[in-house]
């Protein structure tokens, strides 16, 4: 059995690379590979720009897809098994919701802040900061009541609440706000991937990583939790702190995830199942990685198709996400015939 | 049961439970003194609500006591961590498992949490203490099926395996065989009587099969309103225990048979 693994990892990690060269290689300008790969070794190319494209913004664009991929994977990963739900996903927990009121705040609440005040506002970084600080409060609250909360389900309760208040919030700030505004918020809700220079992908990392690293100590309560909360105590985990580091974990992954690339449907959810449905296990020491591989495959997949390679148009990723991914997932359940989990 | 003066493995002393609610205490049961000896198959009988679910929970440390005492090995269960308690007391809950798409072995290994390093590997050790508890179950053959897979009877086998692997000398279960025909109820308590022999281990079980219990077990407890007693079956039988345990107006405890009946 774990020979095969090894195999399933192999070959996941060669489509991986593939997709990583397939996704720099394609764009509105194309490029021949010999000099996309000349580029990335610092050779000289035919044309000068073209080392401008691909190490300026297809390569930072091309990690940024891996770790959202890899990202909003896992802590769909992490909620799932949290949550003892297949439906869960790394949104559960009202972290977009916050994030999104952040966003809105700045870009719709900046004319109540004053129209000077507005031009300095709505620059990128205020928009990142912004969507940080929400998810960092709707967390901090979720984080409260889930110290205070016995019964693990109030937690997923409490943070769709959550999301409806401040769904509620952004109804109100669009009715005052005016068509730009809106325009932009929509823009950024579409999510984008291609927006991130060297030094911000850094800051992405950096926390990415962090978060990575708390998911990978909790494999182990992560494994059992799956008996259940009870069985869980009664083989010594203490529930509390290993429900606050998956908590924690998740929240660090998909809050800088939204506040990076916006908010991106459908991977978080998605991409566990369909890891699934290929290793047959439920150990959280072959989910894990393989749902890392696995996000980072289909987010650069789907980022190569938004980007209609040769023509002058990107089409938003979080509609591709959905497009390419929803019905795969319901093949795949019409096909097995069961949600497995 | 043949040497009363074997190793104590769970004994508690004036042992009150019941729940404590905003400083209004309700007291299910008093003054409980019990005494587990090592390799001693237990039955739990009483009617339902009587509270055999709250002692078990106590026992446990599930839920606080409310007065008194109860210890481990010796070793008082207040002063027990998470980790140290899971390597002495092990549970077979009612509860379903959350995760049904584990294979037997998977789950079954999940018993050696309490010994596995970080990431939880297994050792060589831990991976023949998980066979060995797979055999001594007879649940080889389902070693590779996933749970969903199986039926009731064959899940409450892989759960009372799981909790063989945590090795422990103490081992509760909870209604063990609700939801099961009869039998596999025989067959799971005749299970659980082969393994306190086969491993000297003890196993205390709430039951409402008091005539499958009166025949199997080494000693119950009989839990009435007034009080908890443990003694050997036959004892119970003598002393005229088990009349007390249901309104004698319905059904009444037949000595000559050892067994209920309706009082038509």
């Amino acid at each position: 059995m774990k020979a095969s693994y090894k195999y399933s990892f192999l070959i996941l990690g060669i489509i991986l690379l593939f997709c990583f060269f397939m996704n720099i290689s394609l764009g509105s300008v194309s490029i021949p590979f010999k000099d996309v790969f000349n580029s990335l070794i610092g050779a000289s190319t035919e044309v000068e720009s073209w080392e401008h494209i691909v190490q300026g913004y297809r390569l930072p664009k091309a990690f940024t897809a891996i770790l959202v991929g890899s990202g909003l994977g896992i802590s769909g990963l992490l909620m799932q098994t949290l949550f003892r739900n297949p439906l869960a996903g790394p949104f559960v927990l009202g972290i977009t919701s916050g994030a999104s009121l952040g966003v809105a705040l700045i870009i719709m609440g900046a004319s109540i802040f004053g129209g000077t005040l507005a031009g300095l506002l709505i620059s990128k970084w205020s928009l990142v900061i912004a969507a940080s600080l929400g998810s960092f409060l709707v967390l901090l609250a979720v984080l409260i009541v889930s110290m205070r909360v016995r019964d693990t389900m109030a937690i997923l309760i409490i943070g769709l609440m959550f999301g409806s208040i401040t769904a509620a919030v952004v109804s109100v700030l669009s009715y005052f706000s005016s068509a730009e505004q809106l325009q932009q918020y929509i823009f950024w809700g579409f999510g984008s991937l291609g927006n991130l220079a060297w030094n911000e992908l850094l800051v992405f990392f950096i926390i990415y990583s962090i978060g990575i690293l708390i998911s990978m100590t909790s494999i182990k309560s992560l494994n059992t939790l799956l008996l259940g909360e009870n069985y869980a105590k009664s083989l010594g985990l203490n529930l509390k702190k290993s429900r606050l580091l998956i908590i924690l974990a998740t929240s660090l992954l998909a809050g800088t995830i939204t506040a990076f690339a916006g908010p991106i449907a459908f991977i978080g959810l998605a991409i566990p199942h369909m890891t699934r449905q290929i290793f047959n296990t439920s150990n959280h020491k072959i989910l894990l990685p393989a749902v890392f591989l696995f996000g980072a495959i289909i987010m650069l997949i789907c980022d190569s198709i938004a980007q209609l390679p040769t023509s002058d148009y990107t089409l938003p990723i979080n509609a591709i996400t959905s497009l390419i991914g929803a019905p795969v997932v319901i093949w795949l359940l019409v096909r097995k015939r069961k949600m497995i989990f | 049961m043949s040497n009363n003066n074997q190793h104590i493995v769970l004994k508690t002393q004036d042992l009150a439970i019941g729940y404590k609610h905003k400083k209004v205490e309700t007291v299910v049961s008093k003054n409980i003194n019990i005494e587990l000896h090592k390799g001693e198959l237990i039955g739990l009988v009483g009617a339902n609500g009587i509270g055999k679910s709250t002692l078990l929970r106590t026992l446990t440390k599930v839920q606080p006591m409310l007065l008194g005492e109860v210890s481990i090995n010796n070793i008082s269960l207040d002063t027990f961590n998470n980790i140290d308690l899971a390597k002495s007391l092990s549970l077979v809950l009612t509860e379903q498992v959350a995760s049904k798409n584990m294979s037997v072995f998977e789950l079954v290994a999940l018993g050696r949490q309490p010994y596995t390093n970080w990431v939880g590997s297994l050792t060589a050790n831990d991976l023949s203490i998980v066979n060995k508890a797979i055999s001594q179950t007879t649940i080889e053959s389902l070693k590779h099926k996933r749970c969903f897979e199986l039926s009731d009877g064959q899940l409450q086998k892989v759960m009372i395996a799981r909790a063989l692997a945590q090795d422990t000398d103490l081992i509760i279960l909870d209604e063990p065989t609700t939801h099961l025909d009869m039998y596999h109820k025989a067959y799971i308590l005749k299970l659980l009587q082969k393994l306190t022999r086969d491993t000297n281990k003890t196993i205390l079980f709430s039951s409402h099969e008091i005539d499958l219990s009166i025949q199997l077990c080494d000693k119950l407890m009989v839990m009435t309103e007034s009080n908890v007693i443990i003694d050997t079956p036959e004892n119970h039988i003598k002393q005229g225990n088990f009349k007390s345990l249901f309104p004698e107006d319905l059904i009444i405890f037949d000595s000559e048979t050892k067994s209920f009946r309706v009082n038509k």
